[in-house]
């Protein structure tokens, strides 16, 4: 279906990467935002808590992140398409009920404009070393979906599909910014309502006394219902069955558990996504996304110059990684080159999936500023020797 | 509006329409207390004559945790501490709805109590019933914010000596239009309470005092749940209209009980409704009752 036009600012903007990550998020359909102040995730909140009240949502400052992330999942349950926004010491406090959303199979997105940590690191300035949390933050097996946007315009669109495989895969969503994409700003393009799809809860439509909450019939997911509307259904945090009881049995732990990792891991084909240039012939390809993606372009122009043949993928979706294209390309290429603002996360699962058969040589930075492309471009030379 | 499912049968009990009869037997000890609350609360349900469909139960961890488990209505079993916060974005993702939080004094009073204190200051529409035993029941009988002085528990086992919290006078002093505390002992009293409160808007507060024979009862050697009970007979006092801040809890001491807040005052619905239309006139859209741009 398309977007509701009351939620979508149609025309040419210029707006920085929070501004439009909210934008998006209306868009999207978003109608329940609840928050917490912290820098640099803020301004996301503050675009959408103007443009609410005229609009329909609402939006509302919770006492800190674990309400706001419990919030979320609440109002997810009502149908009303539920966001929070944040930046890292918030998102560690959003793990337990992130954990909650995955096990409840509740479809929300959780924003991280990711700063320089650990603890409380460099507020103000950039990181992306929030990446593992994202996949793992949580206690226990579960199964999320990431993604990373490179600019302001990504920043809108990427939220959107970022609500719709959040309905898609009833899945909690991590919307992995950066401090420097939230604040660049730059030329952003809305479209009108009509051009923009949307994907919509998939309600149920089982007669109340026979509905089961958490039964499969032959799709990725269970069918949702919302409260409120005599279903008089339970669900719990506790490892349940389908009619969401729970039932503390290895049995049902291996069912209930499997299931809310293979629905991502048995269509990671279907959700990945990634950007790709230059791979006919290269000798070393390079790995990068978000503000790291930008900056390689001028490293891996560097290298070109020095004769050396790359080809450059930016992973979009980071979760799931793009496992199947890394394999391929580790049989054709010397080396990979990861450049990240962080000292070692992503290039984990590059060298992971190459397996031992070429190097995933990791260029690192420990956040606060972005990566001087003089080194991401030395890396390569030397990684094609 | 919808009543229950089916009337009760005369070889059912008279509150099982309103229970997930298929997950009996509950986890409960015999004696415990809270099986008497949500006999109260279905009881009050069922005299408010409210839609059923349109009532949200949100529990977090711990054995009064369990009862959203057990009420047959939209039901959420959350996580420690955070029932509250969940039970906000229900009321908001879906304003008809009415919520109850249902949980117990750990779990509302220890972790979630920042969540507990927020809640009450924005008058938000909740009906909030905390059973409290005075400790940590579901992993073993530890200390908790409410074990009164003196009073052993496995983590003071030499008795504590932190100064509980008086729960009535903290909802009111933070904020709460409706306070009230009541023992298990007092069933009509209660059932009428929480009727009142199933009617009354905005951050509703009942505490319930119940036994825990198998932990704190045994523990301080206090007998069981009977002498519990007895306990309560002899000690309790109802004071409407209390200053909450005379009501703390002394170690087998007096138990004053009674409604003592009833106030109108804004709910944070309608605090946000009142502000948006005198600023923004027309061009204020509120969130329609069902929900935020709902679209099936």
């Amino acid at each position: 279906m398309k977007s509701d036009p009351k939620g979508v600012l149609t025309g040419v903007h210029y707006l920085d990467g929070d501004y439009a990550c909210g934008e998006g998020a209306m868009a999207a359909g978003c109608r329940f935002v609840a928050g917490y102040p912290i820098t640099p995730s803020t301004e996301v909140v503050e675009r959408i808590s103007r443009r609410f009240p005229v609009m329909g949502g609402t939006f509302i400052q919770m006492e800190d992140e674990l309400a706001s992330m419990a919030a979320v999942a609440g109002a997810a349950w009502t149908g009303t398409k539920s966001m929070t926004v944040t930046s890292g010491p918030g998102f560690s406090l959003m793990m337990e009920n992130i954990g909650l959303a995955a096990m409840m199979e509740t479809p929300c997105v959780v924003v991280n404009v990711q700063r320089g940590g650990p603890s409380t690191g460099l507020p103000t300035m950039v990181g992306q070393a929030d990446m593992m949390q994202a996949r793992w933050g949580s206690h226990g097996d579960y199964r999320i979906i990431a993604l990373s946007p490179q600019s302001p315009q990504e920043a809108f669109d990427l939220t959107i599909d970022a609500f719709n495989l959040a309905e898609s895969y009833r899945v909690p969503v991590m919307f992995m910014m950066d401090e420097c994409v939230g604040h660049m700003t730059e030329k952003v393009v809305i479209p009108p309502a009509e051009e923009i799809d949307i994907v919509p809860r998939t309600l149920s439509s089982a007669a109340p006394g026979e509905y089961l909450p958490y039964k499969v019939n032959g799709r990725p997911v269970p069918e949702m219902v919302r409260a409120g509307d005599g279903y008089r259904f339970h669900t719990t945090g506790l490892t349940h069955d389908e009619r969401g009881y729970p039932v503390m049995s290895a049995e049902c732990q291996q069912l209930n558990v499997q299931r809310i990792v293979d629905k991502i891991d048995r269509h990671t084909d279907d959700i990945v996504r990634f950007d790709e240039e230059a791979m006919d012939g290269a000798e070393v390809v390079v790995v990068a996304y978000g503000i790291t993606a930008r900056v390689a372009r001028m490293g891996i122009e560097l290298a070109r110059r020095q004769g050396v043949k790359v080809g450059f993928l930016r992973p979009v979706v980071v979760w799931p990684f793009p496992e199947r294209r890394i394999r391929e390309l580790a049989g054709q290429v010397k080396a990979f080159v990861v450049p990240e603002i962080n000292l070692g996360q992503m290039v984990l699962e590059v060298e992971r999936i190459a397996a031992g058969k070429v190097p995933a040589v990791h260029v690192p930075h420990a956040g606060g500023g972005v990566h001087d492309p003089e080194a991401i471009s030395k890396a390569i030379v030397e990684a094609a020797r | 509006m919808s009543a229950v499912t089916a009337p009760p049968r005369m070889d059912e009990h008279p509150i099982a329409p309103y229970l997930r009869m298929d997950r009996m037997p509950h986890i409960w000890c015999p004696t415990c207390g809270i099986g008497t609350v949500v006999k109260c609360f279905a009881t009050a349900l069922e005299e408010a004559d409210v839609d059923l469909d349109k009532i949200a139960i949100c529990s977090g961890i711990g054995c009064t945790g369990r009862v959203a488990g057990y009420m047959k209505l939209d039901a959420f079993h959350t996580t420690h501490g955070r029932a509250i916060p969940f039970a906000t974005g229900l009321k908001l993702g879906r304003p008809e709805l009415d919520v109850v939080v249902f949980s117990g004094d750990g779990d509302l009073a220890g972790i979630g109590g920042n969540h507990f204190i927020h809640a009450a200051r924005r008058n938000m529409d909740l009906l909030v019933i905390l059973v409290n035993n005075f400790i940590y029941g579901m992993t073993g009988g530890q200390n908790a914010p409410t074990t009164p002085i003196t009073a052993k528990s496995s983590t003071m086992p030499f008795g504590n000596f932190e100064r509980p919290f008086n729960l009535p006078h903290l909802a009111a002093s933070c904020g709460a239009t409706f306070v009230s505390r009541w023992t298990c002992l007092h069933i009509r009293r209660l059932t009428k309470c929480m009727r009142m409160a199933l009617r009354h808007k905005g951050f509703r507060f009942i505490e319930v005092i119940a036994p825990c024979a198998t932990l704190y009862a045994r523990l301080n050697r206090l007998g069981g749940g009977l002498e519990l009970m007895r306990f309560y007979h002899d000690n309790a006092v109802i004071k409407h209209g209390a200053d909450t801040r005379e009501v703390d809890i002394g170690y087998q001491d007096t138990i004053v009980c009674g409604n003592f807040v009833d106030e109108e005052r804004p709910t944070f619905l309608e605090a946000m409704h009142d502000h948006y239309e005198k600023v923004l006139g027309d061009r204020y859209v509120p969130m329609p009752p069902e929900g935020g741009w709902i679209h099936e």
